[in-house]
């Protein structure tokens, strides 16, 4: 079991209230994913959870038992750091046997779910290598390793892929999802990337300035953002926005469209702009437009387009699909 | 950033460390100061009361006052220039590209290890001995009169000594910030047409200001606190006697336990005025 | 980018270098070959560099004579004890300033730096007083607790500076893997400090080896270490060049080498990291 209940918790540095009181809940078994730019509290709510911060006010409940003085060690969880986190001066079997050294396993336990571990992360041949001798792929995974043998209530992530480079953090990413299938662990992901976010998590968490914006499952998130910061956060590329007189035209102070949902066309339209540039990524491209009246925006079109710098356009919005927000900036539903 | 429970057992962790000082720092010098303000004579008649300012008031009007203040200065003063400038001028030379540089560097820095009753003893007798000494041939082979080292010339020869001590610390000091100076900088000055006295005066010298800085005010502490060096050669005499030789005697050569604290008390402010100094730069040096 | 430099700017280099390094070690060189003389060969006028009939019988006689192994294991056991003592009080503390660090922490540091400076004449009397008062005077145990102290700051602030070195998250992640704070410090911090630990128990020991105030005023015959027993030797009616300069040899060799190693550290030591 693993479930992780936050009341009403709140953490100050000094005079300074970085996370001010919030509740959550996270399911057992749920991958929930912290999103949200640099500095939006996301790692010390992990911390927190972990218990290597103190919160400053409010329980951590964590399969219904108040854990909020309790140290780490005692939590039950497991974390996977940034950095890795290794011990540089332990073989991988030693890495990975650590956790299990301090709970007092029997030697013989120790082995045995050691070379579990490695079979699962293919880690069998670098057992007695230090990690040191690894690439960041394969440290990244007895990071993992160090974690599961543990058998542990949850997980926590702590931005694991953002020292990896682009091929191997689509692999990674991978893994990380195939374990959560076969573990069926409750998983605590923290990244600044929305990618992420919408591709590993059951449950996503937008932050900002230690606030939470929206909790909900991706494509819930993607398709009825709560607010402009939400709709201006997740999705790639990014929900264009207008305001003025073209969002009065809605109802609204400002109006938020997905470059998806916008119809380009050669002939006529709703709006009529000028052709920047344009991103061809093969099976679709991206196609930045000056709309007069609107400002500049995205549009998706399909990948065998050809549309010159320069070169005048009409788009149409999907009606239907327009996101309409209030003076606030929230969602009018 | 950390939990209550890391905090606490920071604070005890810290605590025999903390403790250890304040007890070494707090208790002999309460007893110092307690001790100076008294007639306290242990061999003639023990403590003899409280005499308040008269022990500060006689230090320092006592005839070997001024001169042992002179000779501290020299011995400090003189210390510091001579390692100061060969320091700069070593320090220069061996960061440039020379053959064994690694056993050149050993040689130079190994004086820095010998104990300095060890050095005060060869330099006083196999160097210095006006008979034996490997000075005295070397001046009778030039047909010179062998110098009276210690007697006649007693402060030059304990400024060479202790300058020979302390030599190798200025010098691998100013060579580790040296050694830190980008050579691209020097670099960019060679091509901006800058003659080699002027990269000297202009990049390396301001580069190293701030070791030099270190240098003298490290040297200084140690240098006021020389001991050994003199207790073997000359013993205090012969104009010899610095600050803190003096006190030494005070306290327990003629066994005045009240005047010789008084100058304790003096020389602790004076080296805490120098360490305040120190403080302030490794302070800033620290992003604690 | 090491600078290009004519050759022949290197080999005058190289001689300058060569002919000032081995001048100031030339005393040290001289002890050295005394040390295998005669007393007769020792003040021979003209002195005689290198070609003279090596003898040994200097080391024994200082041996015999003074029982110069006595001192030597008195300067062993006072210098690596105060060190070994040092480290342990000193780990725990490095450790809490150095992740644990709080708004008083910089302020410690430099307050434990200020007691290395208080001058030791100053309190030469009362610690003289209290060492009577204990009965410690003359005892190896109150010079390597006076050792101990007097290094102490410097040991504080060298561990502080190599742990610093040491990324939190490891050790958070110690944590978050069970262990206590005891096989934290144990399993984790202290194996990965090995290299930083090694090089302040070097640097101290040698300042310990080499401590020459309270040594000198605390001990007589008993604990003396080789610092007092040398200066034994400024009496002028045991003067004796050769034995002398054996009994020197043996004092500063076993520190001088030990003092090759540390060079790099000695900086960073004694500078309190201000320089590196």
């Amino acid at each position: 079991m693993g479930r992780i209940t936050l009341q009403q918790v709140a953490k100050s540095f000094g005079t300074t209230e970085v996370i001010p009181p919030l509740d959550l809940e996270v399911n057992d078994g749920e991958f929930v994913v912290f999103v949200g730019p640099s500095g939006c509290g996301k790692s010390t709510l992990l911390r927190l959870i972990a218990g290597l911060e103190d919160v400053s006010g409010g329980t951590i409940l964590i399969d219904g038992e108040d854990v909020s003085n309790t140290p780490p060690a005692k939590r039950g969880l497991a974390m996977v750091f940034q950095s890795y986190a290794l011990y540089p001066h332990m073989s991988v079997r030693k890495n990975i046997a650590f956790p299990l050294k301090m709970a007092g396993v029997a030697k013989a336990d120790i082995k045995k779910k050691v070379e579990n571990a490695a079979q699962v992360l293919n880690l069998t041949e670098y057992l007695d290598r230090r990690p040191g001798q690894l690439s960041g792929g394969q440290r990244q995974r007895v990071a993992i390793g160090r974690s599961i043998v543990r058998e542990p209530e949850a997980f926590l992530f702590d931005e694991p892929l953002s020292n990896l480079d682009a091929a191997l953090r689509g692999n990674m990413r991978l893994e990380i999802s195939e374990l959560h299938q076969s573990l069926k662990t409750t998983m605590v992901y923290v990244t600044h990337d929305q990618v992420e976010a919408m591709t590993m998590a059951d449950k996503i968490v937008v932050l900002q300035k230690g606030v939470i914006e929206q909790v909900g499952s991706p494509l819930d998130l993607y398709r009825n953002p709560a607010n402009l910061f939400v709709a201006g956060f997740i999705g790639s590329p990014a929900m264009n926005f207008a305001s003025g007189a073209t969002a009065q035209e809605f109802d609204a102070t400002t109006i938020g469209f997905r470059p998806e949902h916008l119809k380009l066309s050669p002939e006529g339209g709703d709006w009529t702009g000028t052709v920047g540039v344009s991103e061809h990524l093969g099976s679709d491209t991206f196609v930045h437009v000056d709309i007069e009246g609107v400002g500049k925006v995205t549009a998706r079109a399909d990948g065998d387009i050809s549309l010159g710098y320069g070169d005048t356009v009409f788009l149409t919005p999907d009606r239907a699909r327009v996101h309409r927000f209030d003076v606030h900036g929230l969602a009018l539903r | 950033m950390a939990t209550k429970q890391s905090r606490s057992a920071a604070r005890l962790m810290m605590a025999p460390a903390v403790f250890l000082l304040l007890v070494w720092m707090l208790v002999p010098l309460a007893m110092t100061l307690w001790f100076s303000f008294r007639k306290f004579l242990p061999l003639r008649g023990g403590d003899l009361g409280f005499v308040g300012f008269d022990n500060y008031v006689r230090f320092i009007s006592s005839s070997s006052f001024w001169p042992s203040v002179q000779t501290t200065l020299i011995v400090v003063g003189s210390v510091l220039l001579i390692t100061l400038v060969l320091g700069v001028l070593l320090a220069l030379l061996l960061d440039q590209p020379i053959w064994g540089q690694g056993i050149v560097r050993i040689l130079v820095i190994a004086p820095f290890f010998v104990m300095p009753t060890v050095s005060a003893l060869v330099w006083k007798n196999i160097f210095m001995d006006p008979v034996n000494g490997l000075f005295a041939h070397l001046w009778k082979f030039f047909g010179a009169e062998p110098v009276q080292w210690l007697s006649q010339a007693s402060l030059p020869s304990i400024v060479m000594i202790v300058s020979w001590q302390w030599l190798p610390f200025a010098t691998l000091i100013l060579l580790t910030a040296i050694q830190s100076l980008d050579s691209e900088q020097l670099e960019a000055a060679e091509m901006d047409g800058a003659p080699v006295l002027r990269r000297f005066w202009h990049i390396i010298v301001p580069h190293l200001s701030r070791a030099i800085t270190i240098v003298i005010l490290i040297q200084t502490i140690f240098l006021l606190a020389v001991f050994a060096e003199i207790f073997v050669t000359t013993g205090g005499a012969f104009g010899t006697k610095t600050l803190t030789y003096l006190i030494y005697q005070r306290v327990l050569e003629s066994q005045n336990v009240g005047l010789g604290s008084a100058g304790g008390v003096y020389a602790i402010i004076l080296a805490n005025i120098l360490a305040l100094f120190l403080m302030r730069i490794v302070g800033k040096n620290l992003d604690a | 980018m090491a600078r290009a430099v004519t050759n022949q700017r290197k080999i005058i280099n190289t001689v300058i270098a060569w002919a000032i390094g081995l001048l100031i070690f030339f005393p040290i060189l001289w002890t050295f070959l005394t040390s295998f003389k005669t007393e007769a060969t020792a003040i021979a006028d003209p002195p005689v560099f290198l070609f003279f009939d090596w003898t040994l019988e200097n080391y024994t006689e200082v041996q015999e004579r003074s029982d110069y192994f006595k001192h030597f294991i008195n300067s062993v056991i006072i210098a690596v004890g105060s060190t070994i003592l040092g480290v342990l009080i000193a780990i725990p503390a490095a450790w809490s300033m150095a992740f644990v660090p709080s708004k008083r922490t910089k302020d410690i540091l430099l307050w434990m730096l200020s007691t290395k400076m208080l001058p030791a004449v100053g309190v030469l009397y009362p610690i003289y007083l209290i060492f009577i008062e204990l009965g410690i005077l003359d005892s190896k145990i109150g010079l390597t607790v006076i050792l101990m102290l007097i290094n102490l700051p410097i040991i504080v602030w060298m561990l502080y500076t190599y742990f610093k070195e040491i990324p939190h998250e490891i050790l958070e992640a110690s944590r978050m893997d069970g262990a206590t704070l005891k096989a934290e410090i144990l399993y984790v911090l202290t194996p990965m400090a090995v290299p930083g630990i090694a090089s302040t128990i070097l640097l101290n020991i040698i300042l310990a080896w080499n401590e020459a105030f309270w040594t000198l005023n605390l001990t007589a015959a008993k604990a003396a270490p080789l610092t007092a027993f040398i200066a034994s030797y400024s009496s002028p009616e045991g003067l004796f060049y050769a034995k002398l300069s054996a009994a020197s040899t043996m004092a500063i060799a076993p520190i001088l080498i030990m003092g090759w190693f540390s060079q790099k550290q000695l900086v960073r030591g004694l500078t309190f990291g201000a320089v590196k």
